[in-house]
């Protein structure tokens, strides 16, 4: 294989090529709010180690948890939980060899973003 | 002769050998989480916004410790997992594996806190 040319070969389409797509921006919405979870995660573990350590601690960590930017992420993320959910979801069936035709998963995009957005919205309206 | 057949000695090999696996515990650990998740949103949102007295008894009550106990360790795991998958796609070299370490490192230490934590409310 030493005569392989490894630098100078055309490479498949990226990205930077394609127009933004239903199913190019679901899916890479998914990725990007499964991460960003990291920071509410964070919050919430805070808000239970202070909790557990005692009155005075959980103030503090009460205290940004339900400011205004506590609830900014909080809400923010309930919306990425929910639609990073349903696009694991759509993982999943895909996993199981069902709805891989584009309009399918531009349908389940649709369902993805509508889904995910009624659901915040009875989270805020129930807690 | 060899005894194995051909499909036993391809099954759950990939050319990389180790990804089916990494796929697999996504695919577990996801379909767990659908579980818990609406349970741990709704414990927890019900609690948020108590005082702390109302809040270490909430956590005192076995089923929402039980949640947040099983969602920090499932979830943990979880991200653990996606957040290795989104550094190998956009980082390389020494920061790559840095990143991965430390990734690692700190979901196992937000995953101990909070289990320490949600034991020692409802203990």
């Amino acid at each position: 294989m030493a005569d392989v040319n490894r630098g100078n070969r055309p490479l498949s389409p990226h990205l930077t090529i394609y127009r933004p797509q239903l199913t190019s921006m679901t899916s890479i919405f998914v990725r990007i709010t499964g991460n960003a979870l990291l920071v509410a995660a964070l919050l919430i573990v805070w808000w239970f180690i202070a909790a557990s350590i005692g009155a005075e601690s959980f103030a503090t960590a009460d205290a940004v948890l339900r400011s205004w930017f506590g609830d900014l992420v909080l809400f923010g993320s309930v919306w990425a939980l929910w639609y990073h959910m349903l696009g694991g979801i759509r993982h999943l069936i895909w996993d199981s060899g069902r709805m891989l035709e584009v309009q399918e998963s531009e349908r389940f995009g649709l369902f993805m973003i509508v889904g995910s957005l009624l659901l915040t919205l009875f989270v805020i309206a129930v807690v | 002769m060899a005894f194995l057949t051909d499909r036993k000695r391809a099954a759950g090999l990939g050319s990389a050998k180790t990804g089916t696996e990494h796929h697999w515990h996504m695919m577990v650990s996801s379909v767990a989480l659908c579980g818990l998740i609406p349970f741990f949103v709704f414990t927890f949102g019900r609690a948020l916004g108590g005082s702390y007295e109302e809040v270490v008894a909430y956590y005192s009550q076995p089923f929402p410790a039980i949640i947040a106990i099983l969602t920090f360790l499932t979830g943990f795991m979880h991200f653990k997992s996606g957040v290795q998958v989104l550094i190998e796609d956009y980082v390389h070299g020494f920061w790559r594996k840095a990143l991965i370490i430390a990734m690692t490192c700190l979901s196992y230490t937000a995953m101990a806190v909070g289990i320490f934590a949600v034991a020692r409310l409802a203990l």
